[in-house]
């Protein structure tokens, strides 16, 4: 009987979380499901900032979830939902910043200094090489002697 | 001597690149936003006044107009009433009152409480046009020129400074 106990309260406290979930909207098909939940973990919070909109209980979060659902069951494709943010919220919007000319620079950055140590490592080991070369000859005053 | 160029070199790049993000750092949090010199977003939404009325957005051409975003269960937005009140009275720009995610008579009660400073006030209950507009905290103001074009958007309740410096030249033609 304790057991049986265990299981029904274990269960009750189950039902109960699920209750408390933030966002229990379930999209008819798997795969719109899917991009759901991605989608909404990478559209920033406006109002909290450092959450995702899946995981902010904000009003304007429910409501921006609202709006990826509906697209979604509209046919749009992720990369347009992502536009339509990004046109009335800004890029700060998508927590993954897109590729574009003006943060190049940025992705390229990390490229550049691999580059640019290697050059100044390769020309640290050709000096050191020929003062070791210079070590190994022998003195003038060896030689003269 | 030698020694000491490359390192110092690289400290003042890298002082330089951290100079110009702190200088454009956003202030408090504030996010710029992308609607700036775009076409304001279109809505036909109803009247506060008048449930039955629609009002489009294509009714504001022609002129400047302040959109200014509230609720009553904004507490921001009760200190700002009183530099509204005086915006309405300058009588420079009318405001257009976006009343977000409200509830009806709530509203009605706070005009007729603290006085209307809007020219219309149009309810957004599903606060679909919000998002239209980019707005993510009220209060929000939004200053839109005769062509229908974005020119200014302020976060947070209205001041005098913002009024004076960003607002009144643009309407007076002063700044673009």
């Amino acid at each position: 009987m304790p057991r049986r106990a265990w299981v029904v309260a274990g269960a009750t406290v189950l039902v109960a979380l699920r209750a408390l979930a933030l966002d229990t909207s379930v999209l008819p098909d798997p795969a719109l499901q899917a991009r759901y939940v991605a989608l909404t973990h990478e559209l920033r919070c406006m109002q909290c900032q450092n959450e995702s909109i899946a995981d902010s209980p904000v009003d304007l979060a429910a409501d921006l979830r609202q709006q990826v659902r509906e697209q979604l069951l509209a046919g749009k494709s992720d990369e347009e939902i992502r536009s339509w943010m990004a046109a009335r919220y800004g890029e700060f919007i998508l927590f993954r910043p897109r590729y574009s000319w003006r943060n190049a620079w940025l992705w390229g950055a990390p490229a550049a200094l691999l580059v640019l140590g290697a050059l100044i490592s390769w020309r640290v080991v050709r000096q050191r090489t020929a003062l070791l070369a210079e070590d190994q000859e022998p003195l003038e005053e060896d030689s003269a002697s | 001597m030698n020694r000491f160029l490359v390192p110092l070199g690289l400290f003042v790049l890298l002082a330089v690149v951290l100079g110009i993000g702190i200088r454009h750092a956003p202030e408090k949090g504030i996010i710029a936003s992308p609607l700036l010199g775009k076409p304001a977003p279109e809505f036909a939404l109803p009247a506060l006044a008048d449930p039955t009325r629609t009002v489009r957005s294509q009714e504001l051409r022609g002129r400047w107009y302040l959109l200014n975003v509230w609720g009553t269960w904004c507490a921001e937005c009760r200190a700002e009433h009183a530099m509204l009140l005086r915006v309405k009275q300058a009588g420079l720009v009318p405001l257009i009152g976006l009343d977000w995610k409200d509830d009806e008579q709530q509203a009605q009660a706070w005009l007729s409480q603290l006085g209307n400073p809007y020219e219309t006030v149009i309810v957004d209950r599903s606060g679909r046009a919000a998002i239209d507009w980019g707005v993510y905290g009220a209060p929000e103001t939004f200053l839109v020129s005769p062509a229908g074009v974005v020119v200014y958007k302020h976060v947070g309740a209205l001041t005098e400074d913002t009024w004076a410096r960003e607002i009144l030249p643009r309407v007076q033609g002063n700044k673009s």
